[in-house]
């Protein structure tokens, strides 16, 4: 004795389901093979569904008018002979452990010593792995992996990255083989390697001061960490020589200082810098700050060394104000007076190369900063102006160097184009120096 | 929203066009009077009549021809291919004429017709009514073929066939014309060729696979969702051309890629996504791009044993995923 299954049959190509239109038998009915149970509509045929077995129908699994899946039990015959393999079947695709048990070996490899997880997988990475390690310094002989074999994985990383812990490679390790470029932040300011210059008869040996040495540091740390990109424009500032040549007596006799070019530029810059808050920016690792204040750094060169007091609020004074303080801090640059924090808080700086009679520079930013500009020597330069017409017009070029990480020369350039239309524009209508 | 199976909202975007468009006609073998042998056009011949809803010889040549003939004439033909395997006589008249006509005329002349298909397998259909031929057609500049999974996207995917002003073919999964079925607003509405759809969201590996093999996916990702593994599923819904941002994305997305196709292995259409990833997302890789496709025989037998062999179904993706997630 046996139970057996029918199940609903597949009627045709695409059918997936059919509805049991009608019942043919009813429980405790004796059925011989291929004897009708019932018609069942679909939606290409309405058909019989023949019995597999003979046998006495035990129960009716689905009612008149439900829709079954092909495959679904539609009802249930009890039959004479031994049971069928269809039970059999069953038996056979119970035991789903082996499955469950593939997930072990991530778990026992973490119990095993570190050399043997070094062998197989382990120490074998793939590019993402390999990329997320480099990216946070992360020393993957420290780092347990869940994969098959050990491997480490993506995911073990990033769950690394997430949770704060990394595993940093010692420094002793790094003196080792390994060759695993790994950066680090600590290792971000490389000490000045020690090369071998040849030193001739009659050479002098300048040993490094404390001011050149951080002016090497600064140098190469700006050089290293920001990719600097460069681009220069060129302004007509015959108006404002115009206009800065015929109040020059009498603001020297009136304030006790000349008004000088420069003061000009940072003015026009500060104001740009206001309507461009991007290009008063740093760069900070995981974030770009946009900083609030406009403090414009300004070099001042001393015979073995240069300086870069900052001119705070620069867009708050006018260009008297800027003046006077541009001449009072190289005043105390040249007396040694300067103080140190009268040095800090610099969100943007303006050098004024053209004091050297330089007309193209390119300047290394002066690092946090995103950009620095170049004010060259203005010189007079035959023009051809609209109409045709060619004239000596005081010419100047206005260099930028920008870190192309927090800027883009689109910025850059807008920037750029507005410090040019504020210049050419500046009359003694229209501009006062108070 | 309507509950509606993958082929009644294949009929529904053909009764909606043609009502909108007195263009758009359709036509090929037994499409008419009984319905099509699927009954894909079920009532299309009694609203719209015998002028637009033509029954044809059994040439597909000719189904192919005259199609494309109207659709540089200014039509908007719906050609129907009974079956996919059959779809063989006409392939010279839709790669050599449909798909290059706009080049070869300097855009003076378009094609914009339709050639709906039903393919695949799983459906106890032997060689002649189970195979997947998309991989023919899928390096022929000119042509989209798209492969819509579930009722949404065939209903949107077919109002975009039939309005696009190049020749789109049209491949229905024919099991799933029956077993899918899903929302559908009644409203018209279009979805876009070439777009890839996310299916379900996922962050330990990703699978982009079409067609049928999608519901397969999102099966196998549900079991496995039951261990911990969380699958990505983007269908690609339009496998000519291919989403390749779309596919970058979704690789990227977890750096583990199992492709899927019910289609033989070697030529297929995912061997073309490997190749997008390997060129794109070489340091976002955390495992070899993994392929589970049908195997390289002639076609799908018909012996039930033989077919479960070369038949993809969920079980076999399940595994594949697992695989994957414990590498």
């Amino acid at each position: 004795m046996a139970i057996e299954q029918i199940k609903m049959p597949q009627l045709g190509e695409s059918v997936t389901e059919g509805t049991i239109e009608k019942w043919l038998i009813k429980p405790g009915d004796h059925v011989n093979k291929y004897d009708a149970l019932a018609e069942v509509n679909t939606d290409k045929v309405t058909a019989e569904v023949p019995s597999s077995f003979t046998g006495i129908i035990k129960e009716l699994v689905a009612n008149e008018g439900d829709t079954l899946a092909v495959g679904e039990i539609i009802c249930t015959i009890e039959t004479e002979g031994a049971a069928s393999e269809e039970i059999v079947e069953v038996k056979e695709a119970a035991p789903e452990e082996p499955t469950a048990e593939t997930v072990k070996p991530a778990e026992v490899q973490k119990h095993a010593t570190p050399v043997e997880r070094e062998k197989g997988a382990k120490a074998r990475y793939s590019p993402a792995v390999l990329k997320i390690s480099q990216e946070h310094g992360i020393d993957l002989s420290l780092v347990t992996g869940t994969g098959n074999e050990g491997r480490i994985t993506r995911k073990d990383l990033l769950k690394i990255v997430e949770s704060g812990e990394i595993p940093v490679a010692k420094v002793e390790q790094e003196a080792a083989s390994t060759p695993s470029p790994t950066v680090t932040s600590s290792a971000a300011t490389p000490k000045p390697a020690h090369t071998n210059v040849p030193v001739a008869v009659g050479d002098i040996e300048i040993p490094i001061t404390g001011i050149r040495k951080a002016i090497a540091a600064n140098m190469l740390r700006s050089k290293h960490e920001a990719p600097h990109a460069w681009t220069m424009i060129e302004v007509d500032v015959t108006s404002m020589v115009q206009y800065r040549d015929s109040i020059k007596n009498e603001f020297k006799q009136k304030e006790g200082f000349n008004v000088t070019y420069f003061a000009f530029f940072v003015k026009a810059v500060s104001q740009a810098l206001k309507e461009f808050p991007m290009m008063n920016s740093m760069w900070a690792g995981d974030k770009i700050i946009q900083k609030k204040d406009i403090n414009i750094s300004i070099a001042v060169a001393t015979e073995d060394a240069l300086y870069v007091p900052v001119i705070k609020n620069a867009d708050e004074k006018t260009i008297k104000g800027i003046g006077r303080e541009v001449n009072e801090l190289a005043a105390k640059v040249r007396s040694g007076k300067l103080k140190s924090d009268e040095m800090q808080g610099g969100t943007f700086t303006v050098n004024n190369t053209g004091s050297f009679g330089s007309i193209q520079s390119m300047g290394i930013i002066n690092y946090p900063q995103a950009a620095i500009l170049q004010v060259e020597s203005i010189v007079k330069r035959p023009v051809i102006m609209d109409g045709g017409m060619i004239a000596a017009r005081d010419m100047v070029n206005l260099c930028l160097s920008l870190d192309h990480r927090v800027l883009d020369g689109l910025v850059a350039g807008r920037f750029l184009a507005r410090v040019k239309e504020i210049l050419e524009n500046i009359t003694k209508e229209n501009t006062s120096v108070y | 929203m309507a509950i509606m199976s993958y082929i009644d909202a294949i009929t529904l975007a053909m009764k909606e066009e043609m009502t909108r468009d007195e263009r758009v006609f359709v036509l090929g073998e037994d499409v008419g009077r009984k319905g099509g042998v699927f009954k894909a056009t079920n009532g299309l011949y009694d609203e719209f009549g015998e002028y637009r809803v033509l029954d044809t010889p059994l040439a597909e040549s000719a189904i192919a021809g005259v199609g494309i003939g109207a659709a540089m004439y200014g039509l908007r033909p719906i050609a129907e291919m009974q079956f996919a395997d059959f779809i063989m006589p006409a392939v010279n008249q839709i790669i050599s004429e449909a798909s290059r006509i706009r080049y070869r005329s300097n855009n003076d002349w378009t094609c914009p017709i339709v050639f709906r298909a039903p393919f695949g397998g799983g459906i106890h259909g032997a060689l002649y009514h189970s195979q997947s031929v998309e991989a023919i057609f899928a390096n022929q500049p000119g042509l989209k073929i798209v492969i819509p999974s579930t009722p949404y996207d065939a209903k949107g995917l077919l109002k975009a066939a039939i309005r696009d002003d190049d020749p789109v073919m049209f491949f229905e999964h024919k099991r799933a014309y029956r077993l899918i079925k899903g929302e559908v607003p009644e409203e018209d509405y279009t979805i876009e060729i070439g777009k890839a759809d996310v299916k379900r969201q996922g962050e330990d590996i990703t699978v982009i696979t079409y067609g049928l093999a999608v519901h397969f996916a999102l099966q196998a990702a549900e079991r496995l969702e039951k261990d911990g593994i969380s699958a990505h599923i983007l269908d690609l819904r339009t496998i000519y051309p291919l989403d390749k941002e779309g596919i970058i994305e979704a690789a990227s997305k977890t750096g583990k890629v199992l492709l899927v196709t019910e289609d033989n292995k070697e030529g297929s259409i995912i061997g073309e996504v490997a190749a997008i990833i390997a060129e794109n997302c070489l340091f976002d890789l955390d495992a070899p791009i993994m392929r589970l496709a049908g195997p390289d025989i002639p076609a799908m037998p018909y012996a039930p044993t033989m077919e479960k062999f070369f038949m993809i179904n969920p079980d076999k993706v399940e595994k594949a995923m697992r695989e994957l997630a414990e590498y």
